[in-house]
C-alpha cells in the first residue's frame, strides 16, 4: 500500500513535467498549427534562467575569513550578503523560486521573437518542414547553451527550508515512515496551478475566447476583423513561458545540462500525440497517465514478471493507444491526418 | 542541346557518371582533405541509408522517425554472423539486410495504419523500444552498454571448417582474403552504394514508383481508385528498413563492432537532416545530403583553437583574439551548432535542398544567357554526383 501511495506520487511528479511541456506544445499546435520540435529547448532555457539567476546573486567578492585566525585566509561572501545582510542570504536561498521573475520576461521575450522571427513564416508551410526547422533551432539553442554553460549538469539547491522531506504518511493515515521530497510536491502543485491558469485563460477570458475561436476556424475569426495573428503570437509567447517556468521549477529535482530539452522533447510529443494532437485536455491526461503508468513499471514487483518493462512502457502505452485510438485519447477528427 | 539533355537523362550515362564520380572519390575529394578511408567509408555507408530514407519519405511523404533501428538491427546481424559463421562479409551484409527486412515489416505493418505525425510517433516509438531493450533486456544479444565485438573465442562455424590455422589476435573481416579495412573496404561499400542507387534509380522509375508518388501526392484519391495502397506503402517501408540494415552492416563490415547508441533517435534524426539537406525525393540529394554532413562532422570536428589562430595568422593580433574564440564557437566540439544553422538555412531558403539550390543555379544561368553556360554545366556535374 505505502509502495503503491509513493509510486502514484512518483507518477504524478512525472506526469505534472510532462505535462507542462506537452500543454504548451499542443497550445501552440491547436492555435499556429505548428510543430513545433524546440519547445524542449524552451524548457531547458528556462532551466538556465534558474542557473543564471542564481549566479547572478551569488557574485561574490573575497573577504577576509574572520573564522580562521591562525594565518589570513580568504572566503567568497556574495554581494547580496554583505549588503543586504539577512534579506541577501534569503535570496540567495530562494533564488530558484525567485528566478521565475526573471524567466517570465525572458521567455516572453523568446517566445516573441522566435514567433515573429521564424514561425511565421511556416505557417503554410508542410508540416515536415515545421519541424525540421524547429529541429534545427532546438540544435542551435543547445549548443550555445552548451558553450556558455558548458556540458556538465549544473545543481540547483531548493531552498533549505524545502530541502527535506515531508511526512505524508501522515497525512492520509498510512503510518509515519512514509516521506516524500517537498520540493515535488511543490513541484506538483505548481504545476496545476499552472494547467489550471492555462485553462482559466482560455476559457472565462474573453481573449481566450477569441482564441479558440481561433482555434477552430482560423479564417471566419480573421474576417469578424480580430487580428488573430497578434493572439496567437501572445500565444505562442504563453506556451514559451510554460516550457520555461516549468524548466526553472524543474531544477532541483534534475541539474539542467544542455541536452535537458531534447529528452523531454521526445517524451513530450509522445505525450501530445498520445493525448490527441491539438488537444489541451488529452495533453494534460496523457502526461499524468503516462507518469503513472511509467513510475509503477519501474516497481520492482512489476520489473520482476516484465523484465524491462520500466524502459519501453511509455512507448508500449503510446503505441497501444494509438493504434486503437487512431486519435490519440481525445483527438479531433481531421487534425494532422495527412 | 537536344542531343546533349537526352543524353543526361539517360539512366545508363547518370548511373555511369555517377559511379565515376563515387568511385574516383579518393582523387577529387583528395584538395579537400576529405580523402582517408574511414571518411570514405562514411560516404557510402551514410549515402546508402540516406538514399534508403528517401525511398520511404521522398516517394511517399511518410517521415519516420525510428530508421536507426534498423541500422542497428543490420549492425547486430552482421557481428553475429561474423562471431557465429565466418568472418566472410557477404553473408554479414545478407543477415544485416535480411533482419533488417523482417524488423521492418514488423514495424511498417503496424505503424503504416496511421498517416502524419502519428506514423512519425509509432516509428519513434518502436526504435526508442528497439534502443531501450538493446540497453537493458536484450544484453544476451546486444552486450549491453559494452557493445557487441569480436572476441578471440567465437565459434565462426564455417571458418574452422575450411581451415585449420588459428590467426594470432582478432581476425579481421574479409572478402574471400581480402581485408575489409581501409580502401578495399570503401570499394566495397561503394560498389554497394551503386548498386542501391541504381535500384532507387530503377524504383523512381518504375509504375511501382509512380504508384507511391500518387500516394505521396494524394492517397484518399488513389483510394478511390480502387486502389489498396496498404501493400505499396508497406514494401516502401521495407525496402527502405533493408537499405538501412545494409548501411548497418556494412558499418559492421568496416568496424565490427554493434553498440545501441546507433538506434538511438538522434541517429534516426541524422538521415533526416542528410535527405532534406542534399533534397529530398531527388535521386543524388540524399547522397549529397550524406557526404555534406558526414565530410563537416569530420573536418569541422577536428579544429581547434591551434589550428584556427594558425589559419587566420595574417590578422592582427587584436583581430584575431576576437575572431578566434568567435570562429570557435562554430568549430571543434561546437560544430553542431553550424549545422544547425546550415540545416535551418535550407529549410528556410531552399526547402527542396541543394538539388533545388544547383537547379535554381542552373536555370538562373540558362535564362541568363549563353556566356554563363560553363558554370551551368558545373552546376549540373556537381548535382549529378
Amino acid at each position: 500500500m505505502d509502495a503503491i501511495f509513493i509510486q502514484i506520487l512518483n507518477g504524478l511528479d512525472k506526469g505534472a513535467a510532462y505535462a507542462l511541456i506537452a500543454l504548451g506544445l499542443t497550445l501552440v499546435f491547436g492555435t499556429l498549427g505548428i510543430v513545433n520540435f524546440a519547445h524542449g529547448a524552451l524548457f531547458m532555457l528556462g532551466a538556465f534562467c534558474a542557473v543564471t539567476f542564481q549566479k547572478l546573486v551569488t557574485i561574490s567578492a573575497k573577504v577576509r575569513d574572520e573564522g580562521v585566525t591562525a594565518f589570513v585566509a580568504y572566503k567568497e561572501q556574495p554581494y547580496l550578503e554583505s549588503w543586504f545582510g539577512d534579506t541577501g542570504r534569503i535570496i540567495i536561498d530562494y533564488s530558484v523560486p525567485l528566478s521565475i521573475m526573471l524567466a517570465i520576461p525572458f521567455m516572453l521575450l523568446v517566445g516573441y521573437v522566435m514567433e515573429r522571427g521564424l514561425i511565421k513564416h511556416f505557417y503554410k508551410r508542410p508540416h515536415a518542414e515545421q519541424i525540421l526547422v524547429t529541429f534545427g533551432l532546438a540544435i542551435v539553442i543547445q549548443e550555445i547553451i552548451k558553450a556558455y554553460f558548458g556540458a556538465n549538469p549544473i545543481p540547483q539547491p531548493a531552498p533549505d527550508i524545502l530541502a527535506g522531506s515531508a511526512n505524508v504518511g501522515s497525512w492520509v493515515g498510512l503510518g509515519d515512515n512514509l516521506v516524500y521530497p517537498w520540493w515535488r510536491l511543490i513541484y506538483l502543485c505548481f504545476s496545476g496551478l499552472i494547467i489550471f491558469a492555462v485553462f482559466a485563460f482560455l476559457q472565462f477570458t474573453t481573449y481566450g475566447m477569441v482564441v479558440r475561436a481561433g482555434m477552430r476556424d482560423r479564417e471566419t475569426v480573421g474576417l469578424l476583423g480580430i487580428n488573430i495573428e497578434r493572439r496567437f503570437t501572445v500565444v505562442f509567447a504563453i506556451a514559451a513561458v510554460v516550457a520555461g517556468v516549468a524548466g526553472v521549477m524543474y531544477t532541483p529535482i534534475l541539474p539542467p545540462d544542455y541536452h535537458l530539452g531534447m529528452e523531454f522533447l521526445v517524451l513530450s510529443f509522445v505525450v501530445v500525440v498520445v493525448g490527441g494532437m491539438g488537444s489541451l485536455g488529452g495533453a494534460v491526461m496523457a502526461g499524468f497517465l503516462l507518469g503513472i503508468v511509467q513510475s509503477f513499471a519501474s516497481m520492482n514487483e512489476v520489473k520482476e514478471i516484465f523484465p524491462g518493462i520500466d524502459q519501453i512502457i511509455l512507448y508500449l502505452v503510446a503505441v497501444v493507444i494509438l493504434l486503437v485510438l487512431p486519435r490519440g485519447l481525445l483527438g479531433r477528427a481531421g487534425v494532422m491526418d495527412d | 542541346m537536344t542531343n546533349t539533355k537526352k543524353l543526361l537523362l539517360n539512366d545508363t550515362f547518370v548511373v555511369i557518371i555517377f559511379a565515376a564520380a563515387i568511385l574516383a572519390m579518393p582523387i577529387w575529394l583528395d584538395p579537400i582533405g576529405g580523402n582517408y578511408p574511414d571518411l570514405l567509408q562514411k560516404f557510402a555507408i551514410y549515402g546508402i541509408f540516406a538514399i534508403g530514407f528517401n525511398i520511404l519519405f521522398g516517394l511517399t511523404g511518410y517521415l519516420s522517425f525510428g530508421h536507426a533501428a534498423f541500422l542497428g538491427v543490420g549492425s547486430y546481424a552482421a557481428v553475429w554472423s561474423f562471431k557465429l559463421l565466418t568472418m566472410n562479409v557477404i553473408p554479414a551484409v545478407i543477415f544485416g539486410v535480411l533482419f533488417a527486412g523482417i524488423l521492418a515489416a514488423v514495424i511498417g505493418f503496424l505503424s503504416l495504419r496511421r498517416t502524419g505525425i502519428y506514423f512519425s510517433i509509432l516509428t519513434l516509438a518502436f526504435a526508442q523500444m528497439s534502443y531501450n531493450l538493446a540497453y537493458s533486456v536484450l544484453t544476451p544479444i546486444t552486450n549491453g552498454e559494452t557493445g557487441l565485438q569480436l572476441a578471440r573465442s567465437d565459434p565462426r562455424i564455417l571458418d574452422r571448417l575450411f581451415s585449420q590455422e588459428q590467426a594470432a589476435g582478432l581476425p579481421s573481416t574479409d572478402l574471400f582474403g581480402e581485408t575489409m579495412s581501409g580502401y578495399p573496404g570503401f570499394y566495397f561499400c561503394a560498389v554497394l552504394l551503386i548498386v542501391c542507387f541504381y535500384i532507387s534509380m530503377r524504383i523512381f522509375r518504375s509504375p511501382f514508383g509512380l504508384m507511391l508518388k500518387g500516394i505521396k501526392s494524394n492517397q484518399n484519391r488513389m483510394r478511390y481508385t480502387g486502389l489498396n495502397t496498404r501493400p505499396y506503402m508497406l514494401t516502401a517501408f521495407i525496402i527502405s528498413g533493408m537499405y538501412a540494415g545494409l548501411a548497418g552492416s556494412l558499418l559492421a563490415v568496416t568496424d565490427p563492432l554493434a553498440g545501441a547508441e546507433r538506434m538511438q533517435w538522434t541517429a534516426s534524426g541524422e538521415v533526416v537532416l542528410m535527405t532534406i539537406l542534399g533534397g529530398a525525393g531527388t535521386l543524388v540529394g540524399p547522397m549529397l545530403g550524406a557526404g555534406l554532413i558526414k565530410y563537416f562532422e569530420n573536418i569541422f570536428s577536428a579544429f581547434d583553437d591551434n589550428v584556427l589562430t594558425q589559419a587566420f595568422s595574417f590578422l592582427p593580433d587584436s583581430v584575431l583574439e576576437f575572431v578566434v574564440p568567435v570562429v570557435g564557437l562554430f568549430v571543434g566540439s561546437g560544430w553542431h551548432l553550424t549545422l544547425g544553422l546550415l540545416f535551418m538555412v535550407i529549410v528556410i531558403f531552399l526547402p527542396g535542398g541543394l538539388v533545388e539550390g544547383f537547379r535554381r543555379i542552373y536555370d538562373y544561368f540558362k535564362s541568363g544567357g549563353g556566356n554563363a553556360k560553363t558554370q551551368s554545366v558545373e552546376a549540373r556535374n556537381q548535382a549529378g554526383e
